[in-house]
Protein backbone atom coordinates (compact mmCIF):
# COMPACT_ATOMS: atom_id res chain seq x y z
CA UNK A 1 0.00 0.00 0.00
CA UNK A 2 1.35 3.33 -1.10
CA UNK A 3 0.66 6.71 0.33
CA UNK A 4 -1.67 8.08 -1.81
CA UNK A 5 -2.02 11.33 0.06
CA UNK A 6 -1.71 14.90 -1.18
CA UNK A 7 -2.83 18.22 -0.26
CA UNK A 8 -4.30 20.86 -2.22
CA UNK A 9 -3.94 24.15 -0.32
CA UNK A 10 -4.65 23.54 3.56
CA UNK A 11 -7.06 20.68 2.24
CA UNK A 12 -5.69 17.25 2.55
CA UNK A 13 -6.79 14.37 -0.07
CA UNK A 14 -7.16 10.73 0.93
CA UNK A 15 -5.71 10.04 -3.23
CA UNK A 16 -5.36 12.26 -6.23
CA UNK A 17 -8.22 10.88 -7.97
CA UNK A 18 -11.43 13.08 -7.93
CA UNK A 19 -14.33 13.04 -10.54
CA UNK A 20 -14.84 15.89 -12.73
CA UNK A 21 -17.53 18.71 -12.48
CA UNK A 22 -20.71 18.20 -15.03
CA UNK A 23 -19.49 13.89 -15.64
CA UNK A 24 -20.46 12.67 -11.68
CA UNK A 25 -23.67 14.64 -11.16
CA UNK A 26 -23.70 14.83 -7.43
CA UNK A 27 -22.00 11.25 -6.48
CA UNK A 28 -26.32 9.20 -6.29
CA UNK A 29 -25.99 8.41 -9.45
CA UNK A 30 -22.78 6.42 -9.10
CA UNK A 31 -23.45 4.40 -5.65
CA UNK A 32 -24.70 1.76 -8.21
CA UNK A 33 -21.16 1.35 -9.27
CA UNK A 34 -18.62 2.23 -7.16
CA UNK A 35 -17.92 3.26 -3.45
CA UNK A 36 -17.60 6.91 -3.31
CA UNK A 37 -15.84 6.88 -0.64
CA UNK A 38 -13.28 5.62 -1.94
CA UNK A 39 -12.29 8.44 -3.80
CA UNK A 40 -10.09 11.39 -3.50
CA UNK A 41 -13.24 13.92 -4.15
CA UNK A 42 -16.10 14.53 -6.30
CA UNK A 43 -16.34 17.44 -7.62
CA UNK A 44 -20.72 17.71 -8.05
CA UNK A 45 -22.30 19.59 -11.54
CA UNK A 46 -21.91 23.33 -12.04
CA UNK A 47 -24.05 25.53 -9.47
CA UNK A 48 -25.43 28.69 -10.50
CA UNK A 49 -27.34 31.10 -8.74
CA UNK A 50 -30.69 30.40 -10.37
CA UNK A 51 -32.04 27.69 -11.96
CA UNK A 52 -30.98 26.84 -15.40
CA UNK A 53 -32.73 25.14 -18.18
CA UNK A 54 -28.88 24.49 -19.87
CA UNK A 55 -29.46 24.82 -23.98
CA UNK A 56 -31.80 22.95 -26.22
CA UNK A 57 -31.37 19.18 -27.17
CA UNK A 58 -29.25 18.18 -29.15
CA UNK A 59 -26.60 18.72 -26.55
CA UNK A 60 -24.16 16.40 -27.55
CA UNK A 61 -22.46 14.43 -30.64
CA UNK A 62 -19.85 11.38 -30.51
CA UNK A 63 -16.05 12.41 -32.13
CA UNK A 64 -13.51 9.85 -32.95
CA UNK A 65 -12.12 9.35 -29.56
CA UNK A 66 -14.44 11.77 -27.57
CA UNK A 67 -17.47 13.41 -27.45
CA UNK A 68 -19.28 17.03 -27.91
CA UNK A 69 -21.48 18.35 -25.75
CA UNK A 70 -23.52 21.61 -25.14
CA UNK A 71 -25.31 21.38 -21.90
CA UNK A 72 -25.08 24.85 -20.81
CA UNK A 73 -24.96 24.42 -16.95
CA UNK A 74 -28.32 22.88 -16.54
CA UNK A 75 -29.19 22.83 -12.71
CA UNK A 76 -31.17 23.68 -10.59
CA UNK A 77 -29.40 26.72 -8.56
CA UNK A 78 -27.55 26.92 -5.39
CA UNK A 79 -30.68 26.84 -3.25
CA UNK A 80 -31.94 24.01 -4.38
CA UNK A 81 -28.08 22.29 -3.60
CA UNK A 82 -28.21 23.40 -0.01
CA UNK A 83 -31.63 22.72 0.39
CA UNK A 84 -32.49 19.45 -1.56
CA UNK A 85 -29.10 17.33 -2.62
CA UNK A 86 -26.64 18.19 0.27
CA UNK A 87 -28.52 16.59 3.09
CA UNK A 88 -28.00 13.31 0.08
CA UNK A 89 -25.06 13.49 -0.20
CA UNK A 90 -22.55 15.17 3.16
CA UNK A 91 -22.15 11.36 4.70
CA UNK A 92 -19.85 10.90 1.56
CA UNK A 93 -16.51 10.17 3.56
CA UNK A 94 -14.82 12.22 0.54
CA UNK A 95 -14.27 15.42 0.18
CA UNK A 96 -16.93 17.29 -1.97
CA UNK A 97 -16.15 20.13 -4.27
CA UNK A 98 -19.09 22.62 -5.47
CA UNK A 99 -18.37 23.64 -9.14
CA UNK A 100 -19.41 27.72 -8.91
CA UNK A 101 -20.47 29.05 -12.09
CA UNK A 102 -22.21 32.20 -13.58
CA UNK A 103 -22.56 34.88 -16.22
CA UNK A 104 -22.19 38.09 -13.63
CA UNK A 105 -19.98 38.74 -10.71
CA UNK A 106 -22.41 39.40 -8.07
CA UNK A 107 -23.79 35.88 -8.89
CA UNK A 108 -20.30 33.97 -8.02
CA UNK A 109 -20.65 35.79 -4.93
CA UNK A 110 -23.82 35.32 -3.57
CA UNK A 111 -23.32 31.81 -4.73
CA UNK A 112 -20.24 31.89 -2.90
CA UNK A 113 -21.26 32.96 0.66
CA UNK A 114 -24.21 30.58 0.92
CA UNK A 115 -21.65 27.39 0.45
CA UNK A 116 -19.24 29.07 2.92
CA UNK A 117 -21.60 28.12 5.35
CA UNK A 118 -21.77 24.26 4.45
CA UNK A 119 -19.52 22.31 6.52
CA UNK A 120 -18.85 19.58 4.19
CA UNK A 121 -17.67 21.45 1.41
CA UNK A 122 -14.38 22.43 1.86
CA UNK A 123 -13.60 23.93 -1.24
CA UNK A 124 -15.32 25.48 -4.55
CA UNK A 125 -14.05 25.05 -8.11
CA UNK A 126 -14.93 28.44 -9.99
CA UNK A 127 -15.49 28.06 -12.84
CA UNK A 128 -14.87 30.43 -15.34
CA UNK A 129 -14.00 28.37 -18.37
CA UNK A 130 -17.39 27.01 -19.47
CA UNK A 131 -18.17 27.21 -23.08
CA UNK A 132 -22.03 26.79 -23.48
CA UNK A 133 -23.42 29.51 -22.01
CA UNK A 134 -23.56 33.08 -23.75
CA UNK A 135 -22.71 35.49 -21.27
CA UNK A 136 -20.06 34.87 -18.84
CA UNK A 137 -18.92 31.62 -18.23
CA UNK A 138 -15.51 31.11 -20.48
CA UNK A 139 -15.66 34.69 -21.35
CA UNK A 140 -14.06 35.37 -17.67
CA UNK A 141 -11.88 33.00 -18.34
CA UNK A 142 -10.03 33.87 -21.72
CA UNK A 143 -8.16 37.04 -20.45
CA UNK A 144 -6.34 37.94 -17.69
CA UNK A 145 -8.42 40.87 -16.79
CA UNK A 146 -11.38 39.07 -16.54
CA UNK A 147 -9.72 36.08 -14.49
CA UNK A 148 -8.15 38.15 -12.31
CA UNK A 149 -11.32 40.53 -11.19
CA UNK A 150 -13.55 37.64 -10.59
CA UNK A 151 -10.66 35.50 -8.92
CA UNK A 152 -10.29 38.51 -6.64
CA UNK A 153 -13.67 38.62 -5.77
CA UNK A 154 -14.41 35.54 -4.98
CA UNK A 155 -11.32 34.92 -2.96
CA UNK A 156 -12.39 37.67 -0.45
CA UNK A 157 -15.86 36.39 -0.14
CA UNK A 158 -14.83 32.62 0.19
CA UNK A 159 -13.26 31.72 3.14
CA UNK A 160 -12.36 27.97 2.32
CA UNK A 161 -9.73 26.27 -0.61
CA UNK A 162 -10.51 28.26 -3.38
CA UNK A 163 -9.82 26.17 -6.80
CA UNK A 164 -9.87 28.00 -10.13
CA UNK A 165 -10.89 25.87 -13.54
CA UNK A 166 -9.03 27.23 -16.14
CA UNK A 167 -10.24 26.89 -20.27
CA UNK A 168 -8.07 26.02 -22.99
CA UNK A 169 -9.72 28.39 -25.21
CA UNK A 170 -6.76 30.74 -24.82
CA UNK A 171 -3.21 31.74 -26.30
CA UNK A 172 -1.56 30.98 -23.21
CA UNK A 173 -3.06 29.51 -20.54
CA UNK A 174 0.19 29.73 -17.90
CA UNK A 175 -0.26 33.55 -18.32
CA UNK A 176 -4.55 33.28 -16.97
CA UNK A 177 -2.84 30.45 -14.05
CA UNK A 178 -0.23 33.02 -12.89
CA UNK A 179 -2.90 35.88 -12.65
CA UNK A 180 -5.38 33.76 -10.69
CA UNK A 181 -2.57 32.59 -8.44
CA UNK A 182 -1.03 36.63 -7.98
CA UNK A 183 -4.89 36.99 -6.38
CA UNK A 184 -5.11 34.10 -3.93
CA UNK A 185 -6.66 31.23 -5.95
CA UNK A 186 -5.02 27.71 -3.68
CA UNK A 187 -5.06 25.92 -7.27
CA UNK A 188 -5.76 25.80 -10.54
CA UNK A 189 -7.63 22.52 -12.50
CA UNK A 190 -7.24 22.30 -16.11
CA UNK A 191 -8.70 21.80 -18.81
CA UNK A 192 -12.22 22.48 -18.89
CA UNK A 193 -13.67 21.84 -22.58
CA UNK A 194 -11.93 22.27 -26.14
CA UNK A 195 -14.42 25.06 -28.30
CA UNK A 196 -15.26 22.62 -31.43
CA UNK A 197 -18.12 21.58 -33.68
CA UNK A 198 -19.80 19.09 -35.31
CA UNK A 199 -21.36 18.90 -38.58
CA UNK A 200 -23.91 16.95 -40.12
CA UNK A 201 -23.07 16.36 -43.93
CA UNK A 202 -26.53 15.26 -44.62
CA UNK A 203 -28.70 17.66 -43.44
CA UNK A 204 -25.79 20.69 -43.98
CA UNK A 205 -26.30 21.52 -40.58
CA UNK A 206 -24.27 21.39 -37.03
CA UNK A 207 -25.20 18.31 -35.04
CA UNK A 208 -25.40 20.53 -32.04
CA UNK A 209 -27.94 23.26 -31.06
CA UNK A 210 -25.88 25.69 -30.03
CA UNK A 211 -23.56 25.25 -33.22
CA UNK A 212 -20.51 25.07 -31.15
CA UNK A 213 -19.84 22.70 -27.95
CA UNK A 214 -16.89 21.82 -25.66
CA UNK A 215 -15.25 18.70 -27.03
CA UNK A 216 -13.62 16.19 -24.02
CA UNK A 217 -12.22 12.56 -23.80
CA UNK A 218 -9.38 11.29 -25.05
CA UNK A 219 -9.30 13.32 -28.08
CA UNK A 220 -8.02 16.38 -25.92
CA UNK A 221 -5.26 14.45 -23.69
CA UNK A 222 -2.01 15.72 -25.29
CA UNK A 223 -3.76 19.42 -25.21
CA UNK A 224 -4.32 19.13 -21.36
CA UNK A 225 -0.86 16.96 -20.84
CA UNK A 226 0.73 20.15 -22.50
CA UNK A 227 -1.33 22.91 -20.60
CA UNK A 228 -1.06 21.12 -17.47
CA UNK A 229 3.15 20.50 -17.68
CA UNK A 230 3.25 24.49 -18.62
CA UNK A 231 0.51 25.83 -16.11
CA UNK A 232 2.96 23.56 -13.41
CA UNK A 233 5.82 25.31 -14.56
CA UNK A 234 4.42 28.84 -14.37
CA UNK A 235 2.68 28.60 -10.89
CA UNK A 236 3.69 27.55 -7.76
CA UNK A 237 0.10 26.31 -6.25
CA UNK A 238 -0.93 22.71 -7.19
CA UNK A 239 -2.14 22.11 -10.51
CA UNK A 240 -5.34 19.43 -10.83
CA UNK A 241 -5.20 18.12 -13.88
CA UNK A 242 -7.91 16.60 -16.29
CA UNK A 243 -8.50 15.75 -19.78
CA UNK A 244 -9.14 12.59 -21.55
CA UNK A 245 -7.72 9.97 -18.53
CA UNK A 246 -9.96 6.81 -18.95
CA UNK A 247 -7.32 4.92 -17.31
CA UNK A 248 -4.25 4.99 -14.14
CA UNK A 249 -1.45 5.44 -17.05
CA UNK A 250 -3.13 8.76 -18.79
CA UNK A 251 -3.22 9.64 -14.71
CA UNK A 252 -0.35 9.05 -13.97
CA UNK A 253 1.63 10.90 -17.08
CA UNK A 254 -0.95 14.06 -15.54
CA UNK A 255 1.51 13.30 -12.40
CA UNK A 256 4.05 13.32 -14.15
CA UNK A 257 3.36 16.43 -16.04
CA UNK A 258 3.22 18.10 -12.70
CA UNK A 259 -0.89 17.76 -11.75
CA UNK A 260 -0.76 17.43 -7.74
CA UNK A 261 -4.35 15.48 -8.36
CA UNK A 262 -6.44 14.45 -11.55
CA UNK A 263 -10.05 14.66 -12.74
CA UNK A 264 -12.03 11.81 -14.09
CA UNK A 265 -14.60 13.37 -16.21
CA UNK A 266 -15.73 11.65 -20.07
CA UNK A 267 -14.54 8.29 -18.61
CA UNK A 268 -17.56 8.36 -16.15
CA UNK A 269 -19.86 7.88 -19.24
CA UNK A 270 -18.39 5.06 -20.56
CA UNK A 271 -16.97 2.99 -17.46
CA UNK A 272 -19.22 4.20 -13.93
CA UNK A 273 -16.97 2.04 -12.10
CA UNK A 274 -13.66 3.63 -13.97
CA UNK A 275 -12.70 6.33 -10.88
CA UNK A 276 -12.46 3.91 -8.31
CA UNK A 277 -10.92 1.42 -10.40
CA UNK A 278 -8.04 4.20 -10.94
CA UNK A 279 -7.26 5.11 -7.56
CA UNK A 280 -6.59 0.67 -6.78
CA UNK A 281 -4.13 0.89 -10.17
CA UNK A 282 -2.47 3.97 -8.57
CA UNK A 283 -1.81 1.94 -6.05
CA UNK A 284 -0.67 -0.86 -7.61
CA UNK A 285 1.45 1.10 -10.13
CA UNK A 286 3.36 2.35 -6.94
CA UNK A 287 4.23 -0.98 -5.55
CA UNK A 288 4.71 -2.17 -9.13
CA UNK A 289 7.59 0.56 -9.50
CA UNK A 290 8.60 0.74 -5.34
CA UNK A 291 7.05 4.42 -5.01
CA UNK A 292 6.19 4.97 -1.41
CA UNK A 293 4.06 7.73 -1.54
CA UNK A 294 2.48 8.99 -4.73
CA UNK A 295 3.96 12.54 -4.25
CA UNK A 296 6.87 10.91 -5.40
CA UNK A 297 5.61 11.11 -8.99
CA UNK A 298 4.20 14.74 -9.05
CA UNK A 299 6.17 16.63 -11.83
CA UNK A 300 8.63 13.45 -12.01
CA UNK A 301 8.78 14.07 -15.85
CA UNK A 302 12.28 13.28 -16.71
CA UNK A 303 13.55 15.99 -19.89
CA UNK B 1 -33.98 -0.48 -9.08
CA UNK B 2 -30.57 -1.26 -8.88
CA UNK B 3 -28.24 -0.65 -11.88
CA UNK B 4 -25.40 -2.67 -12.65
CA UNK B 5 -22.39 -3.00 -14.55
CA UNK B 6 -21.88 -6.63 -16.52
CA UNK B 7 -20.21 -8.62 -18.65
CA UNK B 8 -22.64 -10.63 -20.60
CA UNK B 9 -21.80 -13.38 -22.99
CA UNK B 10 -23.14 -13.42 -26.57
CA UNK B 11 -25.46 -16.58 -26.80
CA UNK B 12 -27.35 -16.30 -30.32
CA UNK B 13 -26.91 -13.40 -32.71
CA UNK B 14 -29.53 -13.95 -35.22
CA UNK B 15 -29.87 -11.93 -37.97
CA UNK B 16 -33.49 -10.77 -39.03
CA UNK B 17 -32.14 -8.88 -42.83
CA UNK B 18 -29.51 -7.10 -43.56
CA UNK B 19 -30.73 -4.48 -41.57
CA UNK B 20 -31.61 -5.98 -38.30
CA UNK B 21 -30.43 -8.53 -35.95
CA UNK B 22 -31.38 -10.21 -32.27
CA UNK B 23 -28.75 -10.73 -29.71
CA UNK B 24 -29.44 -13.37 -27.19
CA UNK B 25 -27.22 -12.19 -23.53
CA UNK B 26 -26.75 -14.73 -20.75
CA UNK B 27 -24.76 -14.44 -17.94
CA UNK B 28 -23.51 -17.01 -15.36
CA UNK B 29 -25.61 -14.79 -12.41
CA UNK B 30 -29.11 -14.58 -12.95
CA UNK B 31 -30.29 -11.40 -14.44
CA UNK B 32 -31.61 -9.00 -12.83
CA UNK B 33 -35.37 -7.82 -12.84
CA UNK B 34 -35.88 -5.82 -15.98
CA UNK B 35 -39.03 -3.96 -17.10
CA UNK B 36 -40.78 -3.68 -20.34
CA UNK B 37 -39.06 0.11 -21.84
CA UNK B 38 -36.32 -0.22 -19.77
CA UNK B 39 -32.84 -0.16 -21.76
CA UNK B 40 -29.42 -0.86 -21.60
CA UNK B 41 -25.78 1.22 -22.63
CA UNK B 42 -23.93 -1.70 -24.23
CA UNK B 43 -20.42 -1.00 -24.55
CA UNK B 44 -19.03 -1.32 -28.42
CA UNK B 45 -15.38 -2.56 -27.88
CA UNK B 46 -14.13 -3.78 -31.50
CA UNK B 47 -14.27 -0.28 -33.22
CA UNK B 48 -11.64 1.76 -32.44
CA UNK B 49 -14.44 4.76 -33.98
CA UNK B 50 -16.76 4.49 -31.72
CA UNK B 51 -16.11 6.23 -28.21
CA UNK B 52 -19.55 5.89 -26.38
CA UNK B 53 -21.99 3.10 -25.18
CA UNK B 54 -25.29 2.54 -27.33
CA UNK B 55 -28.82 2.83 -25.91
CA UNK B 56 -30.73 -0.12 -26.85
CA UNK B 57 -34.16 -1.50 -25.71
CA UNK B 58 -34.89 -4.60 -23.53
CA UNK B 59 -36.50 -6.66 -26.13
CA UNK B 60 -37.32 -9.67 -24.39
CA UNK B 61 -36.13 -11.41 -21.31
CA UNK B 62 -36.16 -15.52 -20.88
CA UNK B 63 -35.63 -16.10 -17.22
CA UNK B 64 -36.31 -19.53 -17.49
CA UNK B 65 -32.64 -19.57 -19.86
CA UNK B 66 -31.51 -16.67 -18.34
CA UNK B 67 -31.20 -14.68 -21.56
CA UNK B 68 -31.66 -11.30 -22.31
CA UNK B 69 -32.69 -10.33 -25.77
CA UNK B 70 -32.15 -6.74 -27.89
CA UNK B 71 -33.20 -6.05 -31.33
CA UNK B 72 -30.64 -3.55 -32.75
CA UNK B 73 -31.33 -1.37 -36.15
CA UNK B 74 -27.65 -1.30 -37.98
CA UNK B 75 -27.65 2.51 -38.26
CA UNK B 76 -24.71 3.52 -37.26
CA UNK B 77 -20.65 2.26 -36.73
CA UNK B 78 -21.93 1.14 -33.05
CA UNK B 79 -24.55 -1.17 -34.05
CA UNK B 80 -22.46 -2.21 -37.10
CA UNK B 81 -20.02 -3.43 -35.00
CA UNK B 82 -22.06 -5.00 -32.33
CA UNK B 83 -23.85 -6.92 -35.24
CA UNK B 84 -20.47 -9.10 -35.74
CA UNK B 85 -20.84 -10.37 -32.41
CA UNK B 86 -20.23 -14.23 -32.62
CA UNK B 87 -21.52 -16.52 -29.88
CA UNK B 88 -19.37 -16.44 -26.62
CA UNK B 89 -18.00 -13.17 -26.93
CA UNK B 90 -18.68 -10.78 -24.18
CA UNK B 91 -20.02 -7.61 -24.57
CA UNK B 92 -20.58 -5.15 -21.28
CA UNK B 93 -23.41 -3.65 -20.20
CA UNK B 94 -24.38 -1.15 -17.91
CA UNK B 95 -28.38 -2.00 -17.25
CA UNK B 96 -31.38 -1.87 -16.44
CA UNK B 97 -31.95 1.89 -17.18
CA UNK B 98 -34.55 4.18 -17.37
CA UNK B 99 -38.24 3.99 -16.01
CA UNK B 100 -40.95 1.66 -17.86
CA UNK B 101 -44.65 1.79 -19.14
CA UNK B 102 -47.66 2.35 -17.30
CA UNK B 103 -49.75 -0.76 -17.05
CA UNK B 104 -52.09 0.36 -14.23
CA UNK B 105 -56.01 0.90 -14.32
CA UNK B 106 -56.12 -0.55 -18.23
CA UNK B 107 -58.24 -3.45 -19.47
CA UNK B 108 -57.81 -3.38 -22.75
CA UNK B 109 -54.93 -1.18 -24.99
CA UNK B 110 -53.02 -0.49 -28.48
CA UNK B 111 -49.56 -1.04 -29.14
CA UNK B 112 -47.73 0.52 -32.05
CA UNK B 113 -44.43 0.26 -33.57
CA UNK B 114 -42.98 1.62 -36.34
CA UNK B 115 -40.10 -0.47 -37.82
CA UNK B 116 -37.57 -0.95 -34.76
CA UNK B 117 -39.56 0.74 -32.80
CA UNK B 118 -41.06 -2.70 -31.34
CA UNK B 119 -37.93 -3.53 -29.91
CA UNK B 120 -39.53 -2.91 -26.36
CA UNK B 121 -43.30 -3.38 -27.21
CA UNK B 122 -42.63 -7.25 -27.50
CA UNK B 123 -41.53 -7.51 -23.88
CA UNK B 124 -44.30 -4.79 -23.02
CA UNK B 125 -47.05 -7.40 -24.55
CA UNK B 126 -45.48 -10.20 -22.21
CA UNK B 127 -46.03 -8.13 -19.28
CA UNK B 128 -49.29 -6.48 -20.35
CA UNK B 129 -50.91 -10.85 -21.08
CA UNK B 130 -49.47 -11.89 -18.24
CA UNK B 131 -51.55 -9.21 -16.47
CA UNK B 132 -54.43 -9.93 -18.04
CA UNK B 133 -54.65 -6.83 -20.45
CA UNK B 134 -56.08 -7.35 -24.08
CA UNK B 135 -53.30 -6.51 -26.03
CA UNK B 136 -53.78 -5.47 -29.79
CA UNK B 137 -50.47 -4.65 -31.27
CA UNK B 138 -50.04 -2.41 -34.53
CA UNK B 139 -46.70 -3.01 -36.32
CA UNK B 140 -45.97 -0.39 -39.15
CA UNK B 141 -42.49 0.05 -41.77
CA UNK B 142 -41.69 0.60 -45.10
CA UNK B 143 -41.72 -2.76 -46.36
CA UNK B 144 -42.22 -6.16 -45.61
CA UNK B 145 -38.23 -6.49 -43.94
CA UNK B 146 -39.15 -3.82 -41.58
CA UNK B 147 -42.54 -5.62 -40.08
CA UNK B 148 -40.28 -7.66 -37.20
CA UNK B 149 -41.33 -10.22 -35.01
CA UNK B 150 -45.32 -10.34 -36.03
CA UNK B 151 -45.31 -14.30 -35.15
CA UNK B 152 -43.83 -13.23 -31.31
CA UNK B 153 -46.79 -10.74 -31.43
CA UNK B 154 -49.28 -12.63 -32.19
CA UNK B 155 -48.91 -15.41 -28.96
CA UNK B 156 -49.78 -11.79 -27.15
CA UNK B 157 -52.80 -10.45 -28.94
CA UNK B 158 -54.60 -9.39 -32.29
CA UNK B 159 -51.62 -8.20 -34.93
CA UNK B 160 -52.16 -5.35 -37.47
CA UNK B 161 -50.08 -4.57 -39.81
CA UNK B 162 -48.91 -1.34 -42.16
CA UNK B 163 -46.53 -1.12 -44.58
CA UNK B 164 -45.30 1.95 -46.90
CA UNK B 165 -45.32 -0.08 -50.28
CA UNK B 166 -48.05 -2.86 -49.50
CA UNK B 167 -45.58 -5.51 -49.50
CA UNK B 168 -47.24 -6.82 -46.42
CA UNK B 169 -50.27 -5.48 -44.58
CA UNK B 170 -52.46 -2.61 -45.25
CA UNK B 171 -50.26 -0.13 -47.42
CA UNK B 172 -49.92 3.43 -46.16
CA UNK B 173 -48.77 4.97 -42.88
CA UNK B 174 -49.06 3.04 -40.35
CA UNK B 175 -50.80 5.68 -38.23
CA UNK B 176 -53.94 5.74 -41.24
CA UNK B 177 -54.03 1.91 -40.32
CA UNK B 178 -57.87 0.63 -39.94
CA UNK B 179 -57.25 -0.41 -36.43
CA UNK B 180 -56.68 3.70 -35.49
CA UNK B 181 -60.41 3.64 -36.46
CA UNK B 182 -61.36 2.14 -33.39
CA UNK B 183 -58.76 3.87 -31.31
CA UNK B 184 -61.31 5.66 -28.75
CA UNK B 185 -61.80 2.15 -27.97
CA UNK B 186 -58.62 1.43 -26.25
CA UNK B 187 -57.88 2.84 -22.69
CA UNK B 188 -54.13 3.63 -23.67
CA UNK B 189 -52.27 3.78 -26.72
CA UNK B 190 -48.22 2.75 -26.25
CA UNK B 191 -45.77 3.65 -29.13
CA UNK B 192 -42.30 3.62 -30.14
CA UNK B 193 -40.72 4.26 -33.55
CA UNK B 194 -39.44 7.40 -35.30
CA UNK B 195 -40.64 11.15 -33.73
CA UNK B 196 -42.36 12.46 -36.66
CA UNK B 197 -44.57 8.97 -36.53
CA UNK B 198 -44.80 9.41 -32.44
CA UNK B 199 -46.17 12.89 -33.08
CA UNK B 200 -48.60 11.73 -35.26
CA UNK B 201 -49.84 8.97 -33.02
CA UNK B 202 -49.96 11.54 -29.85
CA UNK B 203 -51.78 14.38 -31.77
CA UNK B 204 -54.31 11.50 -32.73
CA UNK B 205 -54.70 10.48 -29.43
CA UNK B 206 -54.42 13.70 -27.96
CA UNK B 207 -57.84 14.25 -30.08
CA UNK B 208 -59.74 11.38 -28.98
CA UNK B 209 -58.63 11.78 -25.30
CA UNK B 210 -56.93 8.45 -25.35
CA UNK B 211 -54.29 8.04 -22.89
CA UNK B 212 -51.17 7.98 -24.78
CA UNK B 213 -47.29 6.35 -23.65
CA UNK B 214 -44.29 7.06 -25.98
CA UNK B 215 -40.86 5.44 -25.82
CA UNK B 216 -38.10 8.33 -26.62
CA UNK B 217 -34.67 7.59 -28.07
CA UNK B 218 -32.65 10.71 -27.88
CA UNK B 219 -28.70 10.41 -28.45
CA UNK B 220 -27.48 10.19 -24.90
CA UNK B 221 -24.12 9.69 -23.30
CA UNK B 222 -23.79 8.07 -19.77
CA UNK B 223 -27.19 6.69 -19.78
CA UNK B 224 -27.71 7.32 -15.94
CA UNK B 225 -28.23 10.76 -15.81
CA UNK B 226 -25.07 12.35 -15.22
CA UNK B 227 -24.08 13.81 -18.11
CA UNK B 228 -27.41 15.52 -19.08
CA UNK B 229 -26.90 15.56 -22.74
CA UNK B 230 -30.36 13.72 -23.70
CA UNK B 231 -33.16 15.96 -22.15
CA UNK B 232 -36.97 16.36 -23.44
CA UNK B 233 -38.96 19.23 -22.61
CA UNK B 234 -41.62 18.69 -20.22
CA UNK B 235 -43.87 20.41 -18.33
CA UNK B 236 -41.64 20.03 -15.41
CA UNK B 237 -38.54 21.41 -17.85
CA UNK B 238 -35.46 19.37 -18.95
CA UNK B 239 -35.94 16.14 -17.99
CA UNK B 240 -33.35 13.14 -19.09
CA UNK B 241 -34.64 10.68 -21.57
CA UNK B 242 -32.15 8.45 -19.65
CA UNK B 243 -33.94 8.46 -15.86
CA UNK B 244 -36.75 10.29 -16.06
CA UNK B 245 -37.87 8.07 -19.50
CA UNK B 246 -37.57 6.82 -22.15
CA UNK B 247 -41.14 6.10 -21.43
CA UNK B 248 -43.23 9.53 -21.33
CA UNK B 249 -46.97 9.96 -21.84
CA UNK B 250 -47.42 12.76 -23.71
CA UNK B 251 -49.32 15.09 -21.78
CA UNK B 252 -45.81 15.00 -20.03
CA UNK B 253 -44.34 16.47 -23.59
CA UNK B 254 -43.90 19.67 -24.61
CA UNK B 255 -45.01 18.48 -28.34
CA UNK B 256 -46.70 20.76 -30.37
CA UNK B 257 -49.67 18.67 -31.43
Amino acid sequence: MADLKVKIGALEFKNPVLTASGTFGYGPEFEDFLNIDSLGGIIVKGTTLEARQGNAYPRMAETPAGMLNAVGLQNKGVDAFINDIYSKIKHYNTHIIVNVSGSKLEDYITVVEKLNDLDQIPAIELNISCPNVKQGGMAFGTSCASATEVTKAVRAAYHKTLIVKLSPNVTSIAEIAKAVEDVGADSVSLINTVLGMAIDAESRRPVLSTITGGLSGPCVKPIALRMVWQVSQAVKIPVIGLGGIMNVTDAVEFLLAGATAIQVGTANFIDPAISEKIVHQLDAYCDNHRIRAVKELIGGLIV
Amino acid sequence: MKKYINDLTVCSNRQLSDDYFILGLTSSDVLPEMLPGQFAEIKVDNNPNVFLRRPISIHDVDYTNNVLYVLVKIVGQGTQSLSTLKVNDTVNLVYPLGNTFNMDGVTNVILAGGGCGIAPMLYLARHLHQKKIKTTILLGGRTTIDILESEEFKKYGDVFVSTDDGSMGEKGFITNNSIMKQLSSFQRLYCCGPLPMMKVFAAIAKQQQVDCEVSLENTMACGIGACLCCVTETDKGNKCVCTEGPVFNINQLKWQI
